[in-house]
């Protein structure tokens, strides 16, 4: 489990459009890291590519590589589907499956990977939800539809669904953005938590979150408008916050953007 | 003194007016055209089923209208029933259903989740111009190439095959739209746990949208249902039972309203309403099991 990803040389494109640029990013594991930047910088749109995500959109392509722990996933052999079952996500609105219980939806993962016996579901479910701080809540409602909880609930569902299934890294693609400041909370003590098992990559635009849940932060940031994102620094979040080795993410980070 | 009365005064004018009487008078003449409107839309559906329930149900009110067919019944006779045309009725929607629904939401699949360029857009183009055809090309064109090239006898089967050129074009389109009503989130949500594309879309977009398909399905069989163009050219016409659909004449309700309009007697008269009636229901609980079906199947949130 956890293991390193290391990037190398990524290009990212929509169709012609290049929305990234020469990205070059160790990712340590046992760690999170932040990607911040402000929005079109193409954050985003490098953590889609660490679980081949980015590939789904139609036209969109990779150049370059992705290891995890010295594997290539872009490799010519590699099966995309195996890659995200070791690189999970959780996205920035929560989306659990609308037709699923809570319970389907935290183990959907293994059964539609054909996982059948009942007890290992069972034990599957309850820890996932334990893991993700949401057993307590649910647990008398688990054959309810997943629908019917609160946003952070649904969004702390979507994370017991993503670790059911064990990955090794957990992609966060602003798992925040859609949730109060409560739920914010809650999310942001799992990460913390969570961080003792996985690799944990979030992208967040909200800078006192990178500053409060994470270990590294990668800042990007674009040329001009129509030009390609780029990795401008990365470093330990707390030289990141203060002690910045370029002015633009000093500048980024103390609000004088632009 | 003066201070007080200053304190009285609002110190701005009044930021909210009353409604002017031109926007009065706007808001009376639209209420009513659109109530008028309703009215104008209404009156022909009421008028029709009044007409056709007055005209028709005393022959429903008897047990043989649901039991017998009108073998050896005379023209003029108040005896007999339709169960034939209603089994015939049956018998080709669902054997039409039973081949355009698999081929359409299997199409809609395709166009939703794998088409991309040309093939797609030619069988976007192609349902376009099948749900453009009028029942009759149909009919004629399964004449043309059941009967006249291949070679088969006229059959209530004929029959069902114009149905599926005319039912295919809603089912990919009313699948299609429901498809597409699919948020993207979930079939990422579902990629990402690492679950391949094929079972993404058995196990989570298809459930998803399947309230809706079922409802376009239903809605769909309902209208070809009562589609006459292709029983007319397609098959013959009996006045008894016909349970095999591949063979011999086989009546349907629509069949048999046009072949009673050349009986002149009150019989015939009867005849026509209470199968008219009959078909109306039919479709209305048709349509009764889509709405169950779908209320059924729909997403639940609590």
């Amino acid at each position: 489990m956890a293991k390193r990803i290391d990037i190398k040389g990524l290009n990212l494109y929509y169709g012609r459009f290049h929305a990234v640029d020469n990205v070059t990013l160790s990712i340590p594991p046992r760690n999170v890291t932040a990607f911040i930047g402000p929005s079109g910088c193409g954050k985003s749109t490098v953590l889609r590519s660490l679980n081949r995500m980015h590939e789904v959109i139609p036209g969109a392509t990779v150049d370059g590589k992705v290891l995890l722990d010295g594997e290539d996933i872009y490799d010519a052999g590699v099966d995309p589907v195996e890659v995200r079952r070791t690189i999970g996500m959780v996205f920035q609105r929560p989306n659990p499956f609308p037709t699923m219980s809570i319970r389907d939806n935290v183990v959907a993962g293994l059964k539609l990977a054909g996982v059948r016996s009942k007890s290992r579901l069972e034990e599957v479910c309850e820890r996932s939800l334990r893991g993700a701080n949401l057993w307590e809540e649910v647990k008398d409602r688990l054959d309810r539809p997943g629908g019917g909880l609160s946003g952070g609930q649904q969004q702390r569902l979507c994370i017991a669904r993503a670790i059911a299934v064990q990955p090794d890294v957990l992609l966060m693609d602003e798992p925040c953005s859609a949730l109060d400041p409560i739920s914010t909370l809650a999310i942001e003590d799992l990460i913390t938590e969570l961080k003792k098992d996985y690799t944990i990559v979030i992208v967040t635009h909200n800078m006192q979150q990178a500053a409060r849940v994470s270990d590294m932060t990668a800042f990007f940031n674009l040329s001009g408008v129509g030009r390609p994102g780029q990795l401008v620094e990365a470093d330990d979040t707390e030289k990141i916050f203060s002690n910045p080795g370029k002015k633009e993410t000093e500048d980024y980070i103390s609000g004088r953007f632009g | 003194m003066t201070t007080t009365t200053s304190l009285d005064r609002p110190a701005a004018p009044q930021p909210f007016q009353r409604v002017s009487g031109a926007r009065k008078l706007k808001d009376w003449v639209a209420t009513i055209l659109v109530g008028l409107a309703f009215v104008v839309a209404v009156i022909p559906l009421v008028w029709l089923l009044v007409t056709v329930i007055t005209s028709g149900y005393r022959a429903l009110m008897s047990s043989a209208w649901w039991t017998h067919s009108l073998k050896g019944v005379l023209p003029e006779e108040f005896a007999g029933g339709v169960y034939h045309a209603i089994i015939g009725s049956l018998l080709q929607s669902l054997v039409c259903a039973v081949i355009a629904v698999p081929v359409g939401v299997l199409a809609a699949i395709y166009l939703v989740e794998y088409g991309r360029g040309r093939v797609a857009r030619m069988t976007t183009f192609m349902v376009d111009i099948l749900s453009g055809v009028p029942s009759i090309v149909a009919a004629l064109f399964i004449f043309a190439l059941w009967i006249g090239t291949l070679g088969f006898q006229q059959s209530g089967f004929a029959v069902s095959l114009a149905l599926v050129l005319l039912m295919l074009p809603v089912v990919v389109r009313s699948t299609e739209e429901m498809l597409r009503l699919v948020p993207q989130e979930l079939r990422e949500a579902a990629y990402a746990l690492g679950v391949p594309k094929w079972k993404t879309i058995v196990r989570i977009v298809l459930p998803t949208a399947m309230s809706g398909i079922v409802t376009g399905v239903m809605l769909a069989l309902a209208r070809v249902m009562g589609e006459t163009a292709p029983v007319l050219v397609l098959v013959g016409y009996s006045r008894s039972m016909n349970f095999n659909i591949f063979n011999g004449n086989m009546t349907s309700l629509p069949l048999l309203i046009y072949s009673e309009l050349n009986n002149p007697t009150p019989a015939g008269q009867l005849r026509i309403w209470g199968a008219a009636l009959t078909l109306i229901i039919l479709v209305m609980s048709f349509n009764l099991v889509a709405v169950a079906l779908s209320r059924f199947s729909a997403i639940k949130t609590k």
